[in-house]
């Protein structure tokens, strides 16, 4: 259990974010000139880290805004918040 | 020599007040080179060694734990078995392993406490009644013992059900695998671990592998807090923690590993003997011989090695528990807990060779792999020796995510994630 420091709210319970997986992954922008192996590379791999995790949230019962995280999945701590489009200050 | 465990050396052993038993395993330090490691001593990687050394003859293979063995989700899940999966390859994987366990403790000579008390999978929804039924039809079809009950058969299988229909999701229905049950999950392990060593496997717990060095495409050896360690071949059986192993032989798995939490009340008498599973409300419950009851509860939805999960999910699975069975409302729970399962995107497991040579990965079972330890253990050991995937597992291949050849089973997998 942790609080989030939504961008836009202010410190709220996690309870009230949608967690929407790893951050920073870009779709491919030829879809259409992708092998199979780069597709399911884009799709399916994940680092699924263990250490300092660059992650998207949204604030669902709150302003309904996205933004992102970087929190160590090894603990839950959240080290910073930036919005969508900046770059994490670490 | 491992001594037979029997009733004559129950009591003979009762003469010196059990003070005297030979130890169950070994607890050697590692050589400086072995032909085959297994990385993980949870069910999965006891189970791989010892059929690795009973089934392909093999020597000098050795298991490196991190913590002590059958103390990650081994220890930490609900100890369901079943079989009853939708697809083909699910009901031959996990069939497999339910005809593995009807023999079990004979042949570990070890008692898993093997409970064959049935399983029930409830319907609350017409969707869920479709889908539960067509699954018993996909079961008979692949010849897997499973009924379909009404209402009336379901309250009269479980009397402590409420089966009401003014309930906020009412009883529709249910499944019922017979053969299906529990067993006790410790035993598993070391009934395992016992086995294998006595075939000379070696067992070393408190050892953490740091790196994995390559040498090409190939493999060298693994970098330990007990020091480098040679080998050819490595089994990864890693659970929650495969991708980080993973990561130190620079490949990316396709796994998320998330808390799922489980929890127990206080012991009470028997009240349910039988294990109730219901995917819509998410609430299972079973009784353990300790007459506790076993409760399992979600996964969360991020990525967390914290081993403990959030409280929403325990309040969640516990409302539902007691809108199903009113007679716990006053029960205290006793202990709860969390552990770091890895989850495929199509909710089925991974028995597969890598891109790299004598690298073989058996994980991505996510919330629901206790009930395959046997199969599991003995595929992935057929997979690493032959250097290729036994029948039954070649299904569950890391290509599959490559060629779209997936095996969806996140409507049999119980748990939804």
């Amino acid at each position: 259990m942790f609080i989030i420091n939504c961008p836009y709210c202010g410190e709220r319970d996690h309870a009230e974010f949608s967690y929407g997986g790893e951050a920073h992954l870009v779709r491919p922008k030829q879809p259409t000139e992708l092998s199979d192996d780069q597709w399911a590379e884009y799709l399916f791999m994940r680092k699924n880290i263990k250490g300092i995790q660059y992650e998207r949230w949204n604030h669902s019962h709150g302003c309904r805004r996205w933004f992102n995280l970087s929190r160590d999945t090894s603990n839950d701590k959240i080290h910073s918040v930036y919005k969508i489009g900046e770059k994490p200050s670490e | 020599m491992k001594n037979k465990y029997s009733i004559f050396s129950l009591i003979k052993n009762s003469f010196s007040y059990h003070e005297n038993w030979q130890r169950a395993w070994r607890d050697p330090e590692p050589k400086s080179q072995y032909d085959i490691i297994i990385i993980g001593g949870g069910g999965h990687g006891l189970a791989t060694a010892y059929y690795l050394a009973k089934e392909h003859n093999l020597k000098n293979i050795a298991v490196i734990e991190k913590g002590w063995i059958g103390g990650g989700n081994t220890g930490r899940n609900t100890t369901i078995i079943r079989s009853n999966y939708l697809w083909d390859a699910s009901a031959g994987l996990y069939d497999h392993a339910l005809k593995i366990w009807e023999n079990l403790s004979q042949e570990l000579n070890y008692n898993i406490m093997f409970s064959q008390r049935g399983v029930m999978n409830l319907a609350h929804n017409l969707h869920d009644v479709r889908e539960l039924k067509r699954r018993t039809h996909a079961n008979r079809l692949n010849g897997i013992d499973c009924e379909w009950l009404n209402v009336e058969q379901v309250k009269k299988f479980c009397p402590i059900i409420n089966c009401s229909p003014e309930i906020r999701y009412p009883v529709m229905g249910s499944t019922l695998q017979r053969r299906a049950g529990t067993a006790r999950h410790d035993a598993v392990a070391w009934g395992y671990a016992r086995g294998a060593d006595a075939m000379g496997v070696d067992i070393i717990q408190n050892c953490e592998v740091k790196g994995i060095k390559r040498k090409g495409d190939s493999i060298e050896g693994i970098d330990t807090t007990k020091g480098f360690i040679k080998t050819k071949k490595i089994g990864v059986v890693a659970a929650g923690h495969s991708s980080v192993i993973a990561n130190m032989a620079g490949l990316r798995l396709p796994l998320e590993s998330k808390p799922l939490q489980a929890l127990v009340s206080e012991p009470i008498k028997p009240i349910i003997d039988t294990v109730v599973m219901s995917n819509a409300v998410h609430a299972y419950v079973s009784q353990s011989d300790k007459g506790e009851l076993v409760i399992g509860a979600g996964t969360d939805s991020y990525i967390s090695y914290t081993q403990k999960g959030t409280h929403e999910i325990v309040e969640g699975t516990l409302k539902a528990i007691i809108e199903l069975y009113p007679i716990f409302s006053r029960l205290r729970m006793l202990r709860q807990w969390g552990g770091v399962v890895d989850i495929c995107p199509d909710a089925s497991p991974l028995i597969t060779k890598t891109s790299i040579k004598g690298l073989y990965f058996n994980c991505g079972w996510g919330t629901g792999g206790f009930k395959a330890t046997p199969g599991s253990g003995h595929l992935f050991a057929h997979t690493i020796a032959k250097d290729e995937p036994h029948a039954l597992n070649a299904a569950f291949d890391i290509n599959r995510f490559v060629s779209g050849d997936l095996v969806d089973e996140h409507g049999a997998a119980a748990v939804a994630h």
